[in-house]
């Protein structure tokens, strides 16, 4: 099966057009968060102020980079284990965030959250940092640049390749694969 | 005679093998992604597969680690006792060695404080294992080892009386509850005996035997077969995709225990199975 090429920011449309084993190259801008990250960014929304460096529409790539050698946009790059940001992801997504990168089993909280706001969550290859830091472009901190690797930083991606895990109609990739 | 090894020489060294580490597989775990990728019929799972095997050689054209998760330092040193280690101290020289090996391999800074989670800022300490052996030579691995995979450990203390079937079972349910957080298809390795601490540092010290290596007790290796096929029939599959790849191993190391008990520790670490030795 071919991959089909997805560009950022994700609409509900193009969300709606995934299927669950869809492979995906998908190229634009996604922004790295991980456990400190969400934490601190779920803490801003309860005190009911707005995600300023997180545009509508915006995919989160559960990740936290290797450094960059001089010359490189960044050093290895790859999915981090995703269930860790399950307590966090729905209000992410009621806040505007359609689209998340990962690896690994979402939590039922977090299927039923794709399914209401017409998200997606792709998989990215666990462990693959170094193929997948070749598909980032650019890379820049905007937020919370004290976390160090776990910083949010706005990358630009050419054709990361990717699997559909969860779609927008609830099927889960994962699930069906499960004895 | 005592022999003597300047400590400045087990920093460089040891800064050596956590860039070496990071950025080669072992040859065994190459051999070992190859045998899988033949045997799998997966098509989402082979894909995984050949990801993987592309992403170790790119690791090494681009100088660029494997994962961004190059892992808490995990040095295991094998100390002659007619050894003499001069110019200071060894665990310091060791996470000298840590220090210039992560920023000079650009590889992530991943160790907090357990309680403020304040970043160390250079990857140190090192979790530091050391064995006083006969000879006048140091043996030093490096195994960095990452948290994805590393959360996915447990261990149990069991009653003696404990059927095999349930041991396995333990083991099995480790894995089948990890799912596709550790990076599958994984290394499973098991510590059976001793106390509480000592089957945990087994467990470890089992994902350092070569996966190509015979294992000395048949009992043991009974075991492990057993464990391989019970993990691979799981159908988790590589990168949790589906398929009959959960692991590429299972690895055992048994340790005489207590009548009144059965200590029984899991730790499973992700396909790259990262370590470099070297000896001074």
């Amino acid at each position: 099966m071919k991959a089909k090429k997805l560009t950022t920011p994700l609409t509900q449309g193009k969300a709606l057009s995934l299927k669950a084993g869809d492979r995906v190259l998908l190229s634009g801008t996604v922004y790295t968060a991980r456990d400190q990250a969400h934490k601190r960014m779920t803490e801003t929304l309860i005190e009911g102020r707005d995600l300023t460096f997180i545009p509508p529409g915006a995919t989160i790539y559960y990740a936290g980079p290797a450094p960059a050698r001089p010359g490189r946009p960044i050093g290895s790059c790859g999915p981090t284990t995703s269930a860790r940001m399950d307590a966090f992801a729905p209000a992410l997504m009621a806040a505007g965030v359609r689209g998340m990168i990962g690896k690994g089993e979402r939590g039922g909280n977090v299927v039923d959250a794709i399914k209401t706001f017409k998200g997606v969550y792709f998989a990215a290859a666990g462990g693959a940092g170094a193929l997948l830091a070749r598909r980032v472009k650019s890379a820049r901190v905007v937020a919370y640049e004290d976390l160090g690797p776990e910083a949010v930083r706005e990358l630009v991606v050419d054709d990361l390749p990717l699997i559909v895990a969860i779609d927008a109609h609830g099927n889960n990739l994962f699930e069906r694969k499960k004895r | 005679m005592i022999r003597t090894v300047d400590a400045a020489k087990v920093s460089d060294t040891v800064a050596k093998l956590c860039v070496e580490a990071n950025f080669k597989a072992p040859k065994d775990v190459v051999d070992a992604l190859a045998r899988a990728l033949r045997a799998e019929r997966s098509p989402l799972g082979k894909d995984i597969l050949r990801t993987l095997r592309e992403n170790i050689r790119i690791a090494a054209a681009d100088k660029v680690a494997m994962c961004q998760d190059t892992g808490m330092a995990v040095v295991f040193l094998e100390v002659g006792q007619d050894l003499h280690v001069a110019g200071g101290a060894l665990a310091k020289a060791v996470n000298a060695g840590v220090r210039k090996g992560y920023a000079e391999g650009y590889l992530r800074k991943s160790v907090v404080d357990p309680l403020t989670r304040a970043n160390t800022g250079d990857n140190t300490p090192a979790i530091i294992h050391t064995e006083i052996v006969p000879g006048r030579l140091l043996r030093i691995t490096v195994a960095p080892k990452g948290f994805g995979s590393e959360n996915m450990s447990a261990i149990r203390m069991f009653n003696p009386t404990v059927s095999r079937d349930q041991v396995e079972e333990f083991v099995v349910g480790c894995v089948r509850d990890a799912g596709a957080r550790p990076c599958p298809p994984t290394v499973v390795g098991v510590g059976i005996g001793g106390t509480f601490e000592h089957a945990a540092l087994l467990a470890k010290k089992a994902l350092l035997v070569p996966l190509g290596e015979k294992q000395a007790r048949a009992d043991l290796a009974a075991v492990e077969r057993s464990l391989l096929a019970k993990i691979n029939a799981l159908g988790i599959g590589p990168g949790g995709l589906g398929g009959a790849t959960t692991a590429l191993a299972v690895r055992a190391l048994a340790h005489p225990t207590h009548i009144a008990g059965l200590p029984v520790a899991v730790n499973i670490c992700c396909h790259a199975l990262r370590h470099a030795s070297a000896v001074l």
